[in-house]
């Protein structure tokens, strides 16, 4: 384990996750969210977790950002509050 | 009250910031976590069940009774989903939009009018009407490489990473890929409704009916070494095997809860026009 690479790659966790929540646009925050779950999946890939990793690529960056998206194409694309 | 929700985050995450104080440090092998089971699964697993990938042997035989009910979760969120979302429609929508493939001129047709008679136009969404080649021939390219792929993590699961969760969201994802590159009724064409809802259940069928099946042998539920009598191998690799079983079966299920939610998604409950 790398601390130098652990700790930008938490930083940039922080970040994506910070901007998921105060992002306006629904689709830029559905996109920083699948940011957020690669960082994610690169964590875990560091810590020798390879299996979750592969899930976390999967559905966490996959998937799931997919159904956001489709979620804000049937709904509205800027935010309310 | 948003500031009351922000110091509550704030003091939340505080707290289980100052929890991780208490934890072992990272890879310790005198950790709780590390003296109880672990080192039965780390020294015994190759022995017991032939299967190098210690993590699959845990998921699938070991820890088999937990996987078995997140895939029965997946199945339950799918049919959630598409009990809140689904709508039947009982009428043809206001206007359709057609495309004259050859030279690319769209026309509306009213409720109640019809098309001319010709093979030459293509059904478009009202809302969104990619048409865009290069996606389109890249996606077909693409697609099936992405299932051999997704087929090969369910079954390579036992030497590398992957397995049943993996692969089916790989399968899914594929199908999705479809839907958005060419549209949804493309992807419906491919894969009805009432097939994702039957492969849904198949999944679980599969998982249940190999325990319910060691049952009857006269072993315990999801003890797969009761397989080695019908398999005709010994009861370590029938293990093995039956690893494979059910992660076969874990794969079906999520692959097809996940393009189940996404039409339900994105046509929002419709099947009519989507992304």
């Amino acid at each position: 384990m790398i601390w130098q690479l652990d700790l930008a790659i938490l930083t940039l966790v922080v970040i994506c996750g910070i901007g998921a929540i105060t992002v306006k646009d629904l689709l830029g925050a559905a996109i920083l969210f699948g940011a957020y779950s690669f960082m994610m999946c690169l964590l875990w890939s560091i810590m020798g977790a390879v299996d979750v990793s592969f899930t976390e690529a999967s559905v966490g960056a996959g998937v799931s950002t997919v159904f956001f998206i489709a979620a804000v194409f049937r709904t509205t694309r800027r935010t309310k509050d | 009250m948003k500031v009351l929700g922000l110091i509550i985050a704030i003091l939340t995450g505080g707290l289980l910031i100052y929890a991780t104080v208490d934890f072992p440090a990272w890879a310790d092998p005198a950790s709780p976590a590390s003296m109880h089971v672990s080192p039965h699964y780390i020294e015994k697993t190759m022995e017991e069940t032939s299967v190098p990938n210690i993590v699959t042997a845990v998921l699938a035989d070991y820890r088999g009774y937990d996987t078995m009910f997140e895939t029965a979760v997946i199945f339950a969120a799918g049919v959630a989903c598409f009990l809140l979302l689904r709508i039947f429609l009982r009428d043809a929508p206001e206007e359709r939009l057609y495309r004259h493939v050859l030279t690319g001129v769209t026309i509306r047709i009213k409720k109640g009018g019809r098309l001319p008679d010709s093979d030459d136009f293509d059904r478009i969404d009202t809302l969104w009407t990619p048409h865009d080649l290069i996606i389109k021939t890249i996606s077909r390219l693409l697609i099936p490489f992405i299932q051999l792929f997704g087929l090969y993590v369910i079954a390579h699961g036992h030497h590398s990473p992957g397995g049943g969760f993996q692969g089916g969201v790989i399968l899914g994802a594929s199908i999705i890929l479809l839907a958005i590159s060419y549209d949804l009724r493309t992807a419906l064409r491919r894969i009805r409704e009432k097939v994702d809802a039957i492969l849904c259940a198949v999944g679980v069928f599969i998982y249940a009916g190999t325990g319910a099946l060691c049952l009857l042998l006269g072993f315990n539920f999801l003890d797969y070494s009761a397989l080695a009598s019908i398999l005709h191998v010994d009861p370590v690799t029938a293990r093995s095997h039956g690893i494979l079983i059910v992660e076969i079966g874990v794969g079906i299920t999520v692959m097809a809860t996940m393009i189940w939610i996404y039409k339900n998604l994105a046509s929002t409950g419709k099947y009519d026009e989507g992304l």
